[in-house]
Formats: C-alpha cells, sequence, structure tokens
C-alpha cells in the first residue's frame, strides 16, 4: 500500500539559500528532493519514513555543466540524459555516459540527477563506480558555507555518508584526463534497460611508457556502498599493459569486495563474475 | 498537512487547472482529477512504463512525478496525441499492425514511441528498443509494436 498523502508536505524553495535556510532551521526534517526516481518508488511501496520533502528541481544554482580550470564541473540536478546528450562528457568521460545510459530507461533519465544517484547511496547505483574511477570530488554546501570532499571519502557504509543534515551536494567536480588514457565500464544485469546491476566495475587508467600508471578501479554491487579496488589497483599500478597480471590481480579484487546474497545475485556468484570483469577489463587494456 | 494548491498545467494543448494535492502523483492527477484514464498504472516503481506521459516535451513516468513538479508545465497524454478525431500516424500503424494486444501498455508505448520518432525520425532497431526499453508489454508483442514504429519512420502506409 502507497505512503499516505495526507501525511506528506513538499515545499518548493526559490533559492539555494532559502533551501539551506529551511535544511538549517529544522535540520534531518526536510528531505531533499530532485527527480524523484527514488523517493517516490519507496513511498508508492508504503516504506518510504519521510514524509516533508523539499523540492530542489526548479533550482537553477545546482544545474549545468561547466568546465572548471581542469575539471567538469556537474551540478547536482545533472539528469541522466544531460549526461548522455553532453559533449564534453563524451569527450572525457566516456564511461559516465555509459553508466547513464545503463541507468534505468528514458523516462528514468530524463528524471534522475546525478546528485540523487549519490546521495541515494545505493550499492548499486552505476554512476558512482564511474565517479570513482575518475577521482571526482564533491562540493557540499550549506548555511555554514561550502566543503570539499573526495568521493572515495564519501561513502562511510550503508547509506552513510559524510554529509550533515543542513548540507546539499551542490557539485560534482571530476578532473579532466590527461594523456593516453583508457576507459572501461561494464555492468551486469538481468537486461539492458530497467535492470538493478549485480555487479559493476569502471575503471580509468592512464598508459606512460607502456606502464600501468595511474589506475583507479569503482566497484558497484559489491560491498555496502560503492568503493574504490585498491588491492586491485595497487597489483596492476606499475605493470607492463603487455605483461598484466591477471592472477594476482583477481585474487587482490577478493580484498575489496564483501559482497552478500541477495535477490539480484549470490554472494559467489558476484565474487567470481566482478573478478571476471576485471580479467576482461585487463585484455581490453593489454590492447590498447 | 499540506494546504491543496491549484496546479495550473498546460495539458493537451489546453490550460487545465485544478485543485490538488502538492505531493499527488501526477499518474493520480490525471486519472482520478481529470479523468484521463488512457494513462495506465501498471507497475508503480517505474519500471514498466505503463503510465508515461510527456512533461515538457520529455517522457516521463507519471507515477514518480509529484503534482507540484508540473506546475506551469506541458503535458500530453495519450489522450493527446490524436488531432481533430483522426488517430496520429503511430495511433494507425499500431491499429494496422496488431501492435496492441491486451492493451495496457499500449498508451505508454505510444507516448514514448510519439517521443522517439520526435527526437530520432529514422532510427535503427535499435534505437527503437532503446527509446522503449522503459516499455514493458507483458503481452511481449514487442515485434508488432517495432514493426509498427519503422512503418511510421520509413513513411510507409500504416493500412
Amino acid at each position: 500500500m502507497r505512503g499516505f498523502l495526507p501525511d506528506c508536505d513538499i515545499r518548493v524553495p526559490g533559492s539555494l539559500a532559502e533551501a539551506l535556510g529551511l535544511l538549517s532551521a529544522e535540520p534531518g526534517v526536510w528531505t531533499p528532493f530532485a527527480g524523484g526516481t527514488d523517493l517516490m518508488v519507496v513511498y508508492n511501496a508504503g516504506r518510504l519514513k519521510a514524509t516533508r520533502f523539499l523540492d530542489l528541481s526548479r533550482l537553477a544554482e545546482l544545474r549545468g555543466i561547466a568546465e572548471e580550470g581542469a575539471s567538469l564541473a556537474f551540478g547536482s540536478l545533472t539528469s541522466f540524459s544531460e549526461i548522455r546528450e553532453h559533449r564534453a562528457v563524451h569527450q572525457h568521460f566516456p564511461n559516465l555516459v555509459k553508466s547513464a545510459r545503463a541507468t534505468g530507461a528514458l523516462a528514468i533519465q530524463n528524471r534522475g540527477t546525478l546528485g540523487g544517484n549519490i546521495v541515494n547511496a545505493s550499492p548499486a547505483a552505476d554512476t558512482p563506480p564511474s565517479l570513482l574511477a575518475y577521482g571526482a570530488e564533491l562540493e557540499l554546501v550549506s548555511l555554514r558555507g561550502r566543503r570539499r570532499v573526495a568521493y572515495d571519502r564519501f561513502h562511510l557504509g550503508y547509506k552513510q555518508m559524510d554529509l550533515a543534515p543542513d548540507e546539499l551536494v551542490a557539485r560534482i567536480l571530476v578532473p579532466m584526463p590527461e594523456g593516453r588514457s583508457f576507459h572501461y565500464f561494464r555492468k551486469v544485469g538481468t537486461r539492458q534497460a530497467q535492470a538493478i546491476s549485480k555487479v559493476c566495475l569502471a575503471a580509468h587508467a592512464r598508459v606512460a611508457d607502456g606502464c600501468v600508471a595511474e589506475l583507479r578501479i569503482g566497484l558497484g554491487s559489491v560491498a555496502p556502498a560503492p568503493v574504490r579496488a585498491r588491492n586491485a589497483e595497487a597489483a596492476l599500478i606499475g605493470k607492463p599493459v603487455a605483461e598484466l597480471p591477471l592472477l594476482a590481480a583477481r585474487a587482490a579484487l577478493l580484498g575489496d569486495m564483501s559482497p552478500i546474497d541477495d535477490i539480484r545475485a549470490s554472494a559467489h556468484y558476484r565474487s567470481v563474475v566482478t573478478q571476471n570483469v576485471l580479467g576482461h577489463m585487463l585484455r581490453e587494456l593489454a590492447s590498447v | 498537512m499540506a494546504d491543496r494548491i491549484t496546479l495550473v498545467m498546460n495539458l493537451n494543448g489546453e490550460e487545465r487547472s485544478v485543485q490538488v494535492h502538492p505531493f499527488a502523483r501526477l499518474l493520480d492527477v490525471l486519472r482520478e482529477d481529470l479523468r484521463l484514464t488512457g494513462t495506465k498504472e501498471g507497475c508503480g516503481e517505474g519500471e514498466c512504463g505503463a503510465c508515461t506521459v510527456l512533461v515538457d516535451g520529455q517522457v516521463v513516468n507519471s507515477c514518480l512525478v509529484p503534482a507540484i513538479q508540473v506546475q506551469g508545465a506541458e503535458v500530453i497524454t495519450v489522450e493527446g496525441l490524436a488531432r481533430g478525431g483522426e488517430l496520429s500516424p503511430l495511433q494507425a500503424a499500431f491499429v494496422a499492425h496488431n501492435g496492441a494486444q491486451c492493451g495496457f501498455c499500449t498508451p505508454g508505448m505510444l507516448v514514448a514511441a510519439t517521443d522517439l520518432l520526435h527526437r530520432c525520425p529514422h532510427p535503427t532497431d535499435d534505437e527503437v528498443r532503446d527509446g522503449l526499453a522503459g516499455n514493458l508489454c507483458r503481452c511481449t508483442g514487442y515485434s508488432k509494436i517495432l514493426d509498427a514504429v519503422q512503418t511510421v519512420a520509413n513513411g510507409g502506409s500504416s493500412k
């Protein structure tokens, strides 16, 4: 049974300052609401505890994709469709385009936002692995000011984040890769659209002098939150792309995951398939 | 409890105004307050696409949209596709190709396909599948739907 409509309230602040004022005056009372593609699902199922919502969708301050120095800055209200269609995102961050295409289907992509995908904090969300692979940084805003936090330190546990009740994610800053760059994104789901990931892996590497100079790997659906595969990265950084240590990297990857059994896949399946996807990624990296 | 709001939107080309709860689902406003029952509720969680409508030219799942977010918007439902009693070319093609079986997914399919051909007038089969990937047909009549969309895209007769 759906949530009880008469219990609900939704406010439309006229400005970011007004929104932050309300969050500051009554911390924890107002739930930020953007595209609604996660919150409304829980509401429709009658499992949403929150009843008071702050509609951020009209705040121009949280919109837009723009170059800022050596980064591309995404307003937190950037929709998946906007990511799919933006020329600079295609040019610099093909994994983000693939992540956006892999999220729901078009009607979800038109409404769902990058900021919402982050703060909904589902371990199975598809843009976080790409943001981890690209070394993204979040800009958080409150009446107290703005601060930045590295995205790979933002998720602290299942649905736990370095985000105070009076703070909003304002922007997502992603450094634009330099030099010879390798991008890899793979989602394993039941079908291409509308499927929640069983396993998701995104990687970005820079190759120099025939060796892996930089590498970040982001994983989805294999831990309580999106995580970096730091052990696997360490096993590969500095190695020649012609002789990548596949077995060592697969073994190291086990230390990066803590998968569970659920309705979508078993923990065993997730472990083995994530290792296999890593193997596929390394074969592509070797052929760059 | 929130006060009701006066929701004003351009609905299928007409200015409409209705008193609703600001968090009421657009789907319920259409069906229960405005008696536009062409838009269907399937899953109620954005998976099936039966409730697909256009808001400001974009396909959305109306079960996931609170009324207040369409304040001042242009909304098109399946009832807005026909003009002057004439089926749209897509609707006619769905009829000609038996693109509807039980019919429950059809309004959402038609709205999504209308949007697809607007954005991409000559889609490949893969582009049609991508454009309609969020619309499930549990009769599994996908090939007839694909035929209907491609017939219109190719400018062929739907009769």
